[in-house]
């Protein structure tokens, strides 16, 4: 809690304008936007199939186990994966960033 | 039909499940588990002392901790019962609930999760309002995480009324409304004795107990077809077909028409598919706008927490997910569709009748208290976070303009808790029939039209303005709302919660994603271009930056 005094005196607008801020937020948006873009993209590629092409992804491939179960099957392994691509990134790039900037606040840096 | 299925599947049991069951034994077994977590609420509970306490349980909880939170927040009757009922009966379009509320997690771990649980201290106003002008704002996101919770909490009374229909034998609707009444009370003393501390303990025992109880209905469904998925899914299109036809075929090609169309999507949503895709779309973006959800990012101590649950929940839900396709398509081949929608709640009751099957009363008992449990906590959590709301945002910041004591505000809380608890169950009787999963799919609308606009703006959009802001908070809501009352699913079909002869509908599809959700984010564009006001420039900067450093967030009380 020994920021809270303190608090009142930052100013924001300085720190929103130091590089070492802007890589900090550069580095999540370029980040985020991007991935989240493409997953939503496959995501909605994959109900347009299914509400559309219901023939397609009743194809089958093994037995009983066909493209669709499949598909589906696959935006579970694709959420796994991008949540560890996430969080190893965030771990080791982010949070330094943030820690980079957070001490130079507490310092005084940008009164 | 009956007989067909009895001749596939010799674990089924006969068709009037109800007379196997013990009203006596299954009662036991819930009451003993009321008991033991109304215990650990009265002993988390003795450290509530602050406003902050009572609201976010002091900050105090770990990342593994709060992911099993979060998850039992999550996996509400709707992923169980509800999930459980929808592929049993609908077949590869229940399995969409299961992808579109997984995916979902990912808008809420990349882009909202550790922005907000940096910005915002006990509500989810706190971070929409925090750089606009504040009684606006605040007042339409304390009316949205209101009306998002009333959809939730119908949902979850739905799915009570539904479960001890089945349980007690009980199919007239008058007496199901009396144990929902009794539900709900159960839950207004949870909420006003246990705070956000015993609310929180309550959803972590529950997930446990929940995950590990489908995994092992899982195991005991996949053993049952030698381990093979091929078989489980040949067993549901066995069960699906068509009796004379499996009869005479006894090739394992069957026709489309008959049985494997349980494995194709368009059993529900063939003759519409824009319905499809409007399910789709709210279900995806509805999670990162849940208040509820949001509201848990407060109960750690840090960002990199609040990043570690999120992961933690998408690994349990995500595998629970797995477990319900099984359980699913299981309660598919062994109990069968038309002996589902035949017993007491209907489609709501496939995972307990499963169960049944599986391991008999004693296992149908077991189950069944594991959902009432969670439909216990989700409640309890559900209405923690609207009436926080309504104490923090609506009494202390617009009414009372700030100057109010915590006590006082507490208390106003506790009032609401009540109220919320007495409206619940009023809406709980007029939606109990209805598919859970589907049910709580509005709520994922409401929130997703409403809130998400807003939230995903004033995260990242820094002309982003208090017009905008209350246009689609406002404009979401109406929308939705508006969509959704004169919708097929509220009247002019015989499964609508007023059904035929009352039929005052014209929107044709069921949930109204598709056309409110565009609408409430065109709609904050479009208020923020219109308007010149000058917003807080000092405040934006500062919600930036503390956003992503963390700088200046309440950290963890020790107690």
């Amino acid at each position: 809690m020994a920021t809270s005094s303190s608090k009142n005196d930052v100013n924001w607008g300085e720190v929103e304008k130091s590089e070492d801020f802007k890589t900090l937020k550069n580095e999540h948006r370029s980040f985020v936007l991007p991935l989240s873009a493409a997953f939503l993209v496959w995501y909605f590629a994959y109900v347009l199939l299914a509400a559309y092409v219901p023939k397609l992804m009743s194809t089958p491939v093994f037995g009983n186990i066909n493209l669709g179960l499949i598909l589906g099957i696959s935006q579970f392994i694709t959420t796994w994966a991008i949540t560890m691509w996430y969080v190893n990134r965030a771990n080791k790039v982010h949070d330094p960033l943030a820690k980079k900037v957070y001490a130079q606040i507490e310092n005084g840096d940008h009164k | 039909m009956s007989r067909f299925l009895a001749a596939v599947a010799p674990a089924a049991p006969a068709p009037t499940v109800v007379e196997g069951l013990d009203p006596v034994l299954n009662i036991s077994i819930f009451a003993v588990f009321v008991a033991i977590t109304l215990v650990i609420v009265l002993r988390a509970s003795r450290s509530n002392k602050s406003a902050d306490d009572f609201y976010t349980g002091g900050r105090s909880f770990s990342g593994p901790q709060n992911g099993f939170a979060i998850s039992g927040d999550y996996l509400s009757a709707a992923s169980f019962l509800g999930i459980a009922g929808a592929i049993a009966v609908y077949g590869y379009d229940g399995f969409m609930y299961s992808i579109g509320f997984l995916v979902a997690w990912l808008v809420a771990l990349l882009l909202v999760a550790e922005l907000m649980r940096n910005t915002g201290k006990f509500t989810m106003a706190d971070v929409l309002a925090f750089r606009l002008r504040q009684r606006p704002v605040r007042t339409a996101a304390a009316v949205n995480t209101l009306v998002v919770s009333f959809f939730y909490l119908l949902a979850q009374m739905a799915g009570a009324g539904g479960l001890v229909a089945l349980l007690l034998g009980i199919s007239d609707k008058t007496q199901q409304g009396f144990v929902i009444a009794i539900v709900g009370l159960l839950m207004i003393v949870y909420v006003l004795v246990g705070g956000m501390k015993g609310t929180t303990w309550v959803q972590i025992i529950k997930a446990f107990l929940l995950i590990g109880g489908a995994l092992v209905m899982s195991i005991m469904v996949l053993s049952h077809f030698g381990f093979s998925f091929n078989s489980l899914f040949d067993g549901a299109v066995k069960a699906a077909a068509h009796p004379e036809i499996a009869a005479t075929d006894t090739t394992p090609m069957v026709p489309a028409s008959d049985g494997s169309s349980i494995l194709s999507p368009g059993l529900k949503y063939g003759a519409n598919p824009l319905d499809f895709i409007s399910l789709a779309l709210a279900l995806v973006l509805g999670t990162a706008g849940l208040p509820h959800v949001l509201t848990r990012f407060y109960t750690v101590p840090s960002a990199r927490e609040a990043r570690r649950s999120v992961v933690w929940s998408i690994w349990l839900i995500g595998i629970f997910y797995v477990f319900t396709l099984v359980l699913g398509y299981g309660a598919a081949a062994l109990v069968g569709k038309g002996t589902i929608l035949g017993a007491p709640g209907g489609v709501n009751s496939a995972a307990p009748l499963l169960a049944n099957a599986l391991g008999g009363p004693w296992l149908l008992g077991i189950i069944s208290a594991v959902a009432f449990a969670t439909i216990l906590a989700v409640v309890a959590g559900l209405t923690m976070t609207a009436s926080t709301s309504f104490a923090h945002d609506i009494y202390a910041s617009v009414i009372k303009k700030g100057s109010v004591s915590q006590k006082d505000e507490v208390r106003v809380a506790r009032i609401t808790v009540v109220v919320i608890g007495l409206v619940a169950i009023v809406g709980g009787i007029v939606a109990n029939g209805q598919n859970i999963a589907f049910l709580v799919a509005l709520a994922f609308a409401v929130a997703a039209s409403a809130n998400l606009p807003t939230i995903i703006f004033s995260l990242y959009w820094k002309r982003f303005n208090t017009q905008g802001a209350v246009w689609s908070m406002v404009g979401g809501l109406i929308s939705a709302i508006v969509l959704i009352v004169f919708s097929p699913a509220v009247s002019g079909t015989a499964k609508s919660m007023f059904p035929l002869p009352v039929d005052f509908h014209w929107f044709p599809l069921e949930n109204p994603g598709i056309v409110s959700i565009p609408l409430g984010f065109l709609l904050a564009v479009v208020g923020t271009l219109v308007s010149n006001k000058k917003e807080d420039a000092k405040k934006a900067s500062e919600m930036t930056v503390r956003a992503y450093t963390g700088y200046g967030a309440e950290e963890a009380t020790s107690h």
